[in-house]
């Protein structure tokens, strides 16, 4: 049985190996010069592609024999199962020591490392931050933003434009920067409140493209597509730093604003409010009918993802003094979607793992960056076809009735 | 009057390349609800395979108009089988999944298929020849409108017919449209479902080949991250139409067209994609049905 089984998948994903080689031969294979008419055909590259899809289709199938044995499972009524790694990593007496170690680490960390480095981390723990709001907007409360980089392009021009106008400082605009990201995330959420699901989507993807678009057109509000240079990193009651001092700075603040976030994230998913976007996620005409207020919590949500997108923004100026739309396109929030997809929607360890997996991997692996957008794209695919929880599962609440004691 | 005519005629050929796009994500639309997000990047590898195709032909010097005309079908008929595909891979898996999932998988196969096409050929701007030639008799109209644009208007006309007496007198289309009304009964009815979606997948893409192909000769040059503002505004044509319907996503590609056409004209030119962008937004806030959609209460 399980040999036969084996069997037709290999024969199956020889014939899909064979279909991907045909459907990618001209794309893959053939090179043409319109202007020299020339062509060059690369057949070396149809034997990668040969190989790499049978590896995957074998794999594919593999995996989806698992997930329709483990539905099977689920109909029987085996319930729904932990990952090991989750259970061990909810376990109080693991979690704890484990937390501290890793503050300890982070603490330690420009120390020990250099600025090279540091600067890396900086960067993985702004997407950590970026993760977790867009976490409260597309995991917790259930509408998918497309436009989320928006907001991070909002805190990233607000702390750019007055700094170069106003020369105010970074401690300054950090709050405003804050003020104005929510503002802006209202704004974007009282008009698509009576939108759902993919309509929603594409809305805020055309506010995304539209603040882009401003940005690089507007040469006179925002100086185009060059960009704004020189913004000041932040310094402490008149003290400014150096580069090296001002990136393990930033990278303290960093730090302290992470933990912040990762404190508040988690008590919100516990509050009222946050139950309320949960069951808002689940269903909104029974969340409604059991007398949520389903515009407040809607607009707490955008407005909170808002607020954390645009912080760091203003982080984002500082860090590296030089900003342009260049940096704020789609591509970014679907980076941002991809971590939370990956890590887990609605889980906050999962986000941050998915944050670092997504920056430092591609960091480290530096023969693979040139691939990375194509990795993310298929890790979407895959793990919405095969893992649909993420890494981690979000944990939910459970009222335990304790028979025995009855 | 002149300049309003020129201004007219562009937006009517704009408007026509974008009703063949917006027919793709209306017609997926309207049988699984679910919005094809990489059916741009299938526009793109359309137009890739024009030039590829009509690369290797002129090399081996073939005459330019039996060019085009091969060019168009290996497009039509690659695009399909990368339809069909990529309907297999990302969506069908996820059916009864919740609605979030086929979207951000749909996502995940747009970022994938750009960047395919990026590293397999190149990232730059690649020159794209002209397929079209000019006519002779279309000489004293040359000043509004362009030989390439007549050929576009004519083309997306013939294969709108075309696509119309599909759907309504064939034995698969009428499937279409009971799949479409309702899932359930059409397979209760014997229609085989799975077929039908697989069929609307390689119609689509089809169609939006054709539409690769032309505007990518109009144009003159392609690159791989074409098919992301083309399918952002062919999905605003198909909203602004009433998604689920076909007459609509032709009228709101044409209406898409002229806004463009004429703000670009009239106001300024850089700001052209800010209209699109702000038409889609205001539509959807205003009349999320569209133009020519049925406003549709939601049952508990």
């Amino acid at each position: 049985m399980a040999v036969a089984n084996l069997l037709g998948n290999l024969k199956k994903s020889a014939i899909a190996a064979l279909w991907l080689a045909f459907l990618t031969l001209p794309v893959m294979v053939i090179r043409v010069d319109t202007v020299e008419k020339t062509v060059t055909w690369r057949w070396m590259h149809l034997a990668y592609m040969l190989v790499g899809s049978f590896v995957l289709a074998v794999a594919w199938h593999f995996l989806m024999d698992r997930r329709d044995r483990g539905a099977a499972n689920r109909d029987s009524g085996g319930g729904e199962t932990q990952s090991a790694l989750s259970l061990w990593l909810e376990n109080p007496s693991v979690m704890r020591p484990l937390m501290a170690f890793g503050l300890l680490v982070a603490v330690a960390f420009p120390w020990v490392f250099s600025m090279y480095q540091t600067n890396i981390l900086i960067s993985a723990l702004i997407y950590v931050v970026l993760g977790l709001g867009l976490n409260i907007t597309v995991g917790l409360a259930g509408l998918l933003d497309l436009g989320y980089v928006a907001f991070y392009a909002v805190g990233a021009y607000a702390y750019a434009l007055l700094n170069h106008h106003f020369q105010l400082g970074f401690w300054t605009v950090l709050p405003l920067g804050a003020i104005l990201g929510a503002f802006f995330g209202i704004l974007l959420g009282f008009p698509v409140l009576r939108l759902r699901g993919d309509y929603l989507a594409i809305v805020t993807l055309g506010f995304g493209q539209i603040v882009r678009l401003v940005l690089e057109n507007w040469s006179a509000f925002s100086n185009g597509p060059a960009g704004i240079s020189n913004i000041s990193r932040p310094g402490l009651f008149g003290v400014t730093y150096g580069v090296d001092q001002a990136t393990t700075y930033i990278y303290y603040i960093m730090l302290a604003l992470v933990v912040l976030t990762i404190f508040v994230t988690a008590r919100l998913k516990d509050s009222r409010i946050g139950r309320a976007w949960l069951a808002l996620r689940e269903d909104e005409i029974a969340c409604q009918a059991m007398g949520i207020d389903n515009t407040r919590a809607k607009l707490m949500a955008f407005a909170l993802g808002a607020t954390l997108a645009s912080l760091m923004g203003v982080v984002f100026a500082a860090k590296t003094t030089y900003i342009n739309p260049a940096s704020f396109t789609f591509m970014e929030s679907a980076m941002i979607l991809a971590i939370v997809v990956l890590g887990g929607m609605g889980s906050v360890l999962g986000v941050i793992l998915g944050a670092f997996l997504l920056i430092l991997l591609p960091e480290y692996m530096r023969a693979f960056s040139e691939y990375r957008m194509l990795i993310f794209g298929a890790t979407m695919i895959l793990v919405m076809v095969f893992r649909p929880q993420g890494l981690i599962r979000a944990k939910r609440k459970v009222y335990k009735i304790n028979t025995e004691a009855a | 009057m002149e300049y309003f005519l020129q201004l007219f005629l562009g937006g009517l050929s704009r408007g026509s390349i974008y009703a063949l796009i917006a027919l793709g994500y209306t017609m997926v639309y309207g049988i699984i609800e679910l919005i094809n997000f990489a059916h741009g990047e299938i526009y793109m590898i359309g137009a890739f395979m024009g030039l590829i195709v009509a690369g290797v032909l002129t090399a081996m010097g073939w005459p330019t108009l039996s060019i085009l005309v091969i060019a168009l079908i290996i497009a039509v008929l690659y695009s399909a089988a990368y339809g069909y595909t990529v309907e297999k891979i990302a969506y069908k898996p996820l059916r009864g999944a919740p609605r979030l999932a086929p979207l951000i998988s749909a996502i995940g196969m747009s970022i994938l298929l750009q960047n395919y096409v990026m590293l397999a050929q190149t990232p730059d701007f690649l020159p794209f020849p002209r397929l079209i030639p000019d006519l002779e008799f279309m000489g004293p109209y040359a000043n509004f409108l362009a030989t390439s644009d007549l050929f576009i208007i004519i083309t997306s006309i013939s294969v709108m017919v075309a696509l119309t007496m599909f759907i309504k007198f064939t034995r698969m289309g009428k499937a279409m449209r009971a799949t479409a009304q309702n899932r359930k009964m059409a397979m209760l009815v014997g229609v085989n479902v799975d077929q039908v979606i697989s069929v609307t997948f390689m119609v689509g893409s089809g169609l939006a080949a054709v539409g690769g192909v032309l505007i990518a000769s109009h144009i003159g040059q392609i690159n791989f991250a074409i098919g992301f503002l083309a399918g952002i505004k062919a999905f605003t044509a198909a909203v602004l139409g009433g998604i689920g319907s076909i007459p609509g996503a032709v009228l709101g590609g044409l209406v898409l067209g002229w806004t463009e056409s004429f703000a670009a004209g009239y106001i300024s030119s850089d700001y052209e994609d800010v209209f699109a962008f702000c038409l889609l937004v205001l539509i959807l806030i205003f009349r999320p049905a569209g133009l020519l959609g049925k406003q549709r209460s939601q049952k508990v």
